[in-house]
């Protein structure tokens, strides 16, 4: 059973179709690609499959569970966590004490609740550590706002382990970083899969995500215009017009 | 040769970092000495004065802190900027009127009782504003308690313009002195001790940045509704004791003085430290009284005071009281 099914979801703002009738299923366990120029509509999609958005119509379901109309919160109670866009921490406290908000989560607080905050602070080190924060350094220390880009991103993506989620949404995780630092975010992406998560990548970096993800989806306009296996993807001459001067 | 101010923590304080703090005498008072000497000061100055006139003052200050504190709370703790805490102050204030005169409950009771209904009216009325981001909240709350005020004026119920009197007075001139001392260090204490918490925390980043707590599974309407809950019970408290002080309720409990004093307690002292706007009470109720003499002028030098506290510290005296005390400054050259 497939554990995410989106089905002829659309959403307009204002006269534009930002999401037009798009559907496509994600296998427990896969990575699935979600790839478009900018404006296609891949933000929107993320936006309502979490929640922050509701579709116009269409319906969304989640390990057999209908989900389109409920709120984040829900949805990430559920176990779909999300990525933003745009890296936002919470600036003023330390990387670890960021976790503390997913970790105080009702999904995951009953895990750490004995009373005492020192366990949150334990289960959000060892999360830090997990995607690569040096653990006997300053850095889980710091205050957010200080951390360079590439640890921002380790942040976001700790804070959506943190809520130990079946899906794991990434809105261009990639992006604003060098190709070093890509090259060492790939492994703990694999390392993800390994473990059985699933996953659906919104990316612009086409040369790592083909080497992550099972399947593709391509978005144009707000349409689903192709989707496959990269290689599949790859040969479609549709996507090669879309994607004149892309650099696979 | 250009120089650059550079601030470092004192030694002190970074000796009393945590449990350290407790290894030496000295460590020990360095961290007592703020909390304890400024509750020392409050709590011995009923004692101290001797006019009925400054005592009377006093406990006005506190209410008035009061009430600056629960404007405070809500805004550090979800980011609501409220522009109407005369609802909650105003709200209080006619529960303890109407259940002291038409129940004949006597003021333990009213003190009690119009605290939480009127934290939990309060938070109903305010349940559907709290979606609202920013100024769109601001305005709404704005026009809470002159809605109320002008409804009272027009329908002339619960005494209308006239207002509520002959409303019981505190058994004991003592308790009426400490209780609202006493409930407001209780308060500043608790509030600050939350803060502190992981709730708290989860509180703080709500203001900071609500879109990656929603996405972190918490659900913000029912964390704002226990903060606004908890700031209008202390409005509201401080709205009944302020009935019970004067013996009187009257439409002027909802005035807007008692929306703005709050937030200018908030400037004066440093917004988001809940100490902070307590301090900031405790300077300008006594200061507005004492500039009675002066008449109108009295308006003037308060606004005038105000604008050079904002333009000069506009952190606050109590952050800038806590930088002094805990970092040393000095020029270096680069």
């Amino acid at each position: 059973m497939d554990l995410l099914v989106v089905e002829e979801v659309s959403k307009g703002f204002g006269g534009i179709k930002a999401v037009d009738r798009v559907s496509f299923a994600v296998a427990p366990n896969e990575v699935l690609g979600i790839i478009g120029l900018n404006g296609s509509g891949k933000t929107t999609a993320v936006n309502i499959i979490t929640g922050f958005v509701k579709p116009d119509s269409g319906r969304i379901w989640f390990k057999g569970r209908e989900i389109t109309a409920l709120p984040p919160h829900k949805t990430a109670a559920l176990g779909i966590a999300r990525t933003f866009q745009t890296v936002r921490p919470f600036r003023n406290l330390p990387a670890f004490k960021n976790l503390i908000v997913p970790l105080y989560s009702p999904r995951i607080r009953k895990y750490t609740e004995s009373g005492r905050s020192g366990d949150r602070d334990a289960v959000a080190l060892d999360l830090l550590e997990e995607v690569g924060f040096e653990r006997d350094s300053h850095v889980p220390y710091k205050p957010a706002s200080t951390l360079p880009h590439g640890y921002l991103r380790r942040l976001e993506l700790a804070r959506c382990l943190a809520l130990r989620p079946d899906l794991l949404v990434t809105d261009e995780l990639f992006s604003g970083l060098s190709a070093s630092e890509v090259a060492s975010m790939v492994p703990l992406i694999e390392k993800l899969q390994q473990r059985g998560m699933t996953l659906i990548m919104v990316e612009h970096r086409l040369r790592e995500l083909f080497r992550l993800a099972n399947r593709v989806v391509v978005l144009d306009r707000g349409r689903k215009v192709a989707e496959g296996s990269p290689t599949e993807i790859v040969e479609n001459s549709t996507v090669k017009e879309t994607y004149l001067g892309a650099d696979l | 040769m250009a120089r650059r101010l550079e601030r470092i923590d004192r030694p002190i304080k970074v000796l009393t970092e945590d449990i350290y703090a407790l290894s030496s005498i000295s460590n020990m008072l360095y961290v007592a000495a703020p909390r304890f000497i400024p509750t020392l000061l409050v709590l011995l100055f009923p004692l101290l004065t001797p006019s009925a006139y400054m005592q009377r003052v006093a406990t006005l200050t506190a209410i008035y802190g009061l009430l600056a504190l629960s404007w405070d709370f809500i805004a550090v703790s979800t980011g609501l900027v409220s522009l109407g805490q005369a609802l909650f102050f105003g709200m209080g204030a006619y529960l303890a009127g109407l259940l002291n005169l038409h129940f004949g409950l006597p003021p333990a009771l009213t003190l009690a009782l119009a605290t939480i209904l009127g934290a939990s009216i309060c938070t109903v009325l305010l349940t559907p504003c709290l979606p609202l981001r920013g100024i769109y909240f601001a305005m709404t709350t704005l026009v809470y308690p002159l809605l109320m005020a002008r409804t009272i004026e027009a329908t002339a119920i619960i005494g209308g313009t006239d207002g509520l009197v002959g409303v019981d007075s505190f058994p004991d001139v003592w308790l009426e002195r400490y209780l609202i001392l006493i409930f407001l260090l209780g308060s500043t204490f608790s509030l600050r001790r939350l803060m502190t918490t992981d709730l708290g925390l989860v509180l703080r980043s709500i203001s900071d940045n609500d879109q990656a707590v929603r996405a972190s599974g918490i659900n913000l309407t029912q964390y704002k509704l226990i903060a606004v809950w908890i700031g209008s019970a202390l409005g509201s408290f401080a709205g009944a004791y302020f009935t019970h002080l004067y013996m009187f309720v009257g439409i002027s409990a909802f005035s807007l003085d008692l929306s703005i004093l709050p937030i200018a307690c908030a400037v004066v002292g440093g917004m988001g430290t809940l100490a902070g706007p307590v301090l900031g009470a405790f300077i300008l109720v006594p200061l507005a009284e004492m500039l009675r003499d002066l008449g109108t002028l009295r308006i003037v030098s308060y606004s005038l005071l105000l604008v050079a506290l904002v333009l000069f510290k506009p952190e606050g005296i109590m952050s800038y009281l806590k930088r002094k005390y805990e970092q040393v400054e000095r020029w270096v050259e680069v």
